[in-house]
């Protein structure tokens, strides 16, 4: 028990300096502070990518003593986010809780309308990036290019060629419709539990390509097990390693073969505005911060620093793209 | 020899005083967490997780793997004193430590669970040290239709462990798998079973929640019934003599021991198996290898070392696919493989070569964490005995409390709370009317693997149901755990014939 | 013991009814190419879980099982006194968890039990009420950064988190 004491004891001091330094480099106007410990909300499970990237914000917060009182992860990730979205509904107006979100905060509530849930009522605080996808092979297969692949997945026909992904209606499954639209191709779509899976069951000759995200590969292709083929995104956005996987577009097969996976940060409907403000400023240190910066790089997330009124028009936008998407799946009427 | 040289490396770097310091330090702390019921390693981890960044990568995985091991050593201690297991790889672990502290002899079994899970843990070092990257290859080779196989073969060792009410075995599995598929159907991505709307439901049922109360609540209950409310749950003493007495017992059973350690650690490594099913398997195995089977179940320190070793075991094994793969093999190594990220390494299969230090550090780590989380366990033994000398009136009440707020911790929701009261007044009642339990928690934490995985195989077979036996690794398992399955019916039957109405008794 | 075996098994089969209705809210069937649908899984486990209690009704009706030969009471008149009473406070304990918090809560529960079940002195109940939550406190609140509730209450932990966070 001493040694707990001891923890306790560091723990305060560490927070102690944090508060110090939070004093001194805050703005001379009285901005609001928390007055307890602040609920980081994830809208997904433990080990995901959302999961991992919220605790790594997280981390940024506790390493570089960016608030007086401490983030707490907290998952609600049931239900594909409906969970922490009701949850969200049910906390308007409390100051100390604030989510972390991905795509599932547009697909969810059009997928399960008995929630009653309207995205563009809670309080936008920012958006930190935006992650992207790509097509991935096994490396040992002989196909290179996407042609190489339109014509592997024809010669397989839809029952042997497996596609891997995330649930139906999650964000992998709306890619991999995309795929199958553009290029008139079926595949058999099997659902994981979370794209790490996925990633190992593509290495393992489980399935037969995948629609991963950076982070989610980046371990095997570096060893050499994996193999991009073409990138969902505009042309040039992404930098580093990534960069250097052309996109649909270079590749010639137009411009709409993109998509996106947000990683925003908001906070419930009918907070004060300097309790926004708070939030905003302690995401911006988190988003200047050298080590987000070159998490973004090697992760191969683009950079999408937006607040305020533009983020709530860009959830609006996005939530009607993934409507059409969603019903041109069928996965909503 | 290159290896033997990396691990003495590994060890030079854990035996840093900073790195000395975390590992005794994370133990105790570990330890603690570990014997409240309701937070486990996971919880340790994902908790302490922050406090990590003031050091470095190394040092930050030392301290982590030292809480791991606390902790696993400490889930043993709440499901011997209290029967409460703290985690999900400590419930057969109740099934022998509780009965032994009952009777008598819970210094006896907090011995044995440490010195077992102390084998466990070298017996896996050594093998993880040999094969880590061979057995990453096997790893990947386990497909949905594998793992489907590997949790039948689960089901069936643990089939054997109801009473001979067979409807009523039958029904506590069967409730546990459908309470595990409350929440996501992760195949359609759909919410399934949100039993009157609640959203609490979504996050479907926790097995802490079902564990607490029927573990907690319903078992404080019967032990208040069954004692009138005032007697002493345990008349243990810890002198030197009982406790060589208990060494000298424990060192006959070595070879369940050995059984446990090299069974868990395959299990563990298995992806998304994890240390539940290896300690079950390893006490379904112990049991029925037994001379005495039947004395299982009633305080037999073979069904302590039984699934304590292969725990331990398993919770080195499945570092092995977190670090090789970048795939967690349970939940806590989820957490640490987030923290991996955070401190700037990538798990995969370019870890070995790129951070050899790292890597052979972790490995010596585990060993040292092992051997001090025995010696800071058994030196907190007579502890932990004190406290079970306090009166029933006391203990109970405190008990309740940790219950409440243990239930509450893992996902911070009330509903969860209201859920674990009815889970441990209905599982009182049904206990009272001889319905075996155990079954139903421990279906609980297999169901959300065993079902995706069935469906996903059937999805890429379109519906062929031979692909669970055409595949060859898969095919060898499900042969095996039809045969498992089999068994125990093919005794009961038998006993049922022998002594047809008598007595029935339940664990 | 007869009687409660009986109402036991019909209230399982009950609650086993319902599971399947509540599973029939997605497909239950084999989904051609794909194997069983999303309610499948649950759906078939309800009706096991129904066949084991018509299976327990018929041994209760033929006497075969052992509850169903008891002449024994389900529960003697102490123990239903003990099951209302510590179940009761639980109950209430749980629900004042949602009004006046886990720290209000706690010590209030721990003073009905210690004092009034267990008839200790009111020195060792103070003791003990007092211990509980400040250790829950320190533990949960300041080493592991898990908030508990505390309903209206919580202003009044504000300067204890500027102390100690």
């Amino acid at each position: 028990m001493k040694k707990l004491g001891v923890s306790l004891l560091s723990l305060g001091v560490a927070a102690g300096v944090g508060l110090g330094s939070f004093v001194t480099t805050g703005s001379a106007q009285a901005a609001w502070e928390p007055k307890k410990p602040i609920e980081f909300v994830i809208m997904a499970g433990k080990g995901g990518g959302a999961d991992k990237l919220a605790r790594f914000i997280q981390s940024l917060i506790e390493k570089n003593k960016l608030s007086p009182k401490p983030f707490i992860p907290v998952n609600k990730g049931g239900g594909s986010g409906a969970e922490a979205l009701t949850y969200l509904k049910s906390k308007s107006g409390d100051p100390h809780v604030v989510m972390a979100t991905l795509n599932s905060l547009y697909t969810t509530p059009l997928r399960q309308p008995g929630l009653g849930v309207d995205i563009a009522t809670f309080t936008p605080i920012t958006r930190m990036a935006e992650d992207t996808f790509q097509l991935w092979v096994n490396s040992e297969t002989s196909i290179k290019t996407v042609d190489d692949y339109v014509a592997a997945v024809k010669k397989a026909g839809p029952a042997a060629w497996k596609m891997g992904g995330t649930g139906k209606g999650a964000e992998d499954s709306l890619v991999t419709a995309m795929l199958e639209k553009k290029f008139g191709i079926k595949m058999t779509y099997i659902p994981y539990k979370g794209g790490g899976t996925v990633a190992k069951e593509l290495v393992g000759n489980q399935i037969n390509s995948t629609v991963n995200n950076p982070s989610e590969q980046v371990g095997f292709w570096d060893a050499g097990r994996s193999r991009p083929l073409a990138s969902f995104t505009p042309k040039g956005k992404i930098t580093g390693k990534f960069g250097a996987i052309p996109t649909f577009a270079e590749l010639g097969y137009g411009d709409d073969m993109v998509y996106y996976m947000q990683r925003s940060v908001i906070a419930p409907s009918d907070i004060d505005d300097e309790v926004r403000d708070f939030y905003v400023g302690v995401f911006e240190k988190v988003y200047k911060s050298d080590e987000w910066q070159n998490y973004m790089k090697s992760k191969g997330l683009i950079p999408g620093w937006l607040t305020g009124k533009a983020l709530t028009d860009y959830f609006v936008e996005e939530q009607a793209k993934h409507k059409e998407l969603l019903m041109a799946t069928g996965d909503i009427k | 020899m290159d290896i033997l040289n990396l691990l003495m490396g590994g060890f030079a770097i854990t035996f840093e005083p900073l790195n000395l310091g975390l590992v005794i330090f994370g133990c105790t702390v570990g330890l603690f967490i570990g014997a409240m019921p309701g937070l486990g390693s996971v919880n340790g981890v994902a908790i302490l997780l922050p406090m990590t960044f003031l050091v470095p990568p190394t040092s930050a995985v030392i301290f982590l793997a030292a809480i791991y091991y606390g902790a696993m050593y400490g889930g043993a201690i709440s499901s011997i004193m209290l029967g409460i297991p703290g985690a999900s790889t400590a419930v057969a672990t109740t099934f022998d430590g509780r009965p032994m502290a009952l009777k008598g002899q819970a210094d006896k079994a907090l011995i044995a669970a440490a010195v077992a899970s102390f084998v466990g843990g070298s017996i896996s070092v050594v093998l993880f040290t040999g094969f880590a990257p061979l057995l990453a290859e096997v790893a990947l080779k386990f497909g949905p239709p594998e793992q489907f196989a590997l949790m039948l073969m689960a089901f069936a060792t643990f089939i054997g462990l109801g009473g001979d009410d067979i409807p009523k075995t039958f029904f506590s599995i069967m409730i546990g798998l459908a309470l595990s598929a409350v929440g996501l159907d992760i195949i359609s991505g759909e919410p399934r079973l949100i039993f009157f709307d609640l959203p609490g439901f979504f996050h479907g049922i926790n097995f802490l929640v079902l564990a607490i109360g029927i573990y907690g609540i319903g078992e404080m209950l019967w032990t208040v019934e069954v004692s009138k409310g005032n007697v002493e749950m345990s008349k243990a003493t810890v002198t030197i003599a009982r406790t060589l007495a208990a060494l000298k017992d424990i060192a006959k059973t070595w070879k369940t021991m050995l059984m446990g350690s090299v069974l868990g650690y395959f299990v563990g490594i298995l992806p998304a198996a994890g240390a539940t099913p290896g300690a079950l398997m390893a006490y379904g195995i112990a049991k029925s290898t037994a001379k005495d089977p039947d004395s299982f179940g009633k305080g037999n320190v073979a069904g302590v070392v039984a699934p304590e070793s292969a725990n331990n075991a398993a919770s080195t094994g499945s570092m092995l696919p977190m670090l090789t793969l970048g795939i967690p093999g349970s939940p806590t190594t989820a957490i640490l493989l987030g923290g991996m990220v955070i401190w700037g390494l990538e798990p995969g299969p370019l870890l070995f070569v790129q951070h050899e230090e790292f890597v052979w550090g972790l490995i010596a780590s585990l060993y040292a964490a092992n051997f001090f989380a025995l010696i800071i366990n058994i030196a907190f033994i007579p502890a932990f005995i004190m406290v079970l000398k306090m009166p029933f009136t006391i203990l109970a009440p405190i008990i309740f409390c940790l219950c409440v707020v243990g239930g509450y911790v893992p996902t911070q929701d009330m509903h969860d709370v209201w859920l674990m009261l009815i889970f441990g007044i209905v599982g009182y009642l049904m206990r009272k009317l001889d319905y075996p339990l155990a079954p139903a928690v421990l279906a609980i934490v297999l169901g959300p693997i065993a079902e995706p995985t069935m469906r996903q195989s059937l999805i890429g077979s379109h519906g062929d149901i031979t692909i669970f036996f055409t595949r060859p690794i898969s095919g060898a398992i499900m042969v095996v755990a039809i045969l498992l399955l089999l068994m125990p019916l093919i005794k009961i039957y038998k006993n049922r014939n022998k002594a047809n109405g008598g007595p029935e008794k339940t664990v | 013991m007869r009687r409660a075996e009986l109402v036991m098994a019909l209230c399982l089969a009950a609650f086993s009814v319902y599971l399947m209705i509540k599973s029939m809210e997605l497909p239950v069937g084999w989904v051609r190419g794909e194997g069983p649908g999303g309610g499948a899984f649950p759906f078939w486990l309800g009706a096991g879980m129904l066949i084991c209690c018509i299976a327990i009704i018929v041994r209760w009706a033929k006497r075969t099982s052992v509850q169903s030969q008891s002449t024994e009471p389900f529960m003697d008149k102490d123990t239903l006194r003990m099951f209302i009473t510590i179940g009761g406070s639980l109950t209430v304990m749980i629900g004042a968890i949602h009004v006046i918090g886990v720290y209000f809560a706690l010590p209030l529960f721990l003073m009905f039990y210690l004092r009034f079940l267990g008839r200790h002195t009111w020195r060792l109940t103070a003791a003990v009420a007092v211990a509980v939550p400040v250790f829950t406190f320190f533990f949960f609140e300041i080493a592991l950064l898990k908030t508990l509730p505390k309903g209206f209450t919580e202003p009044l932990f504000y300067p204890l988190y500027d102390m100690f966070l």
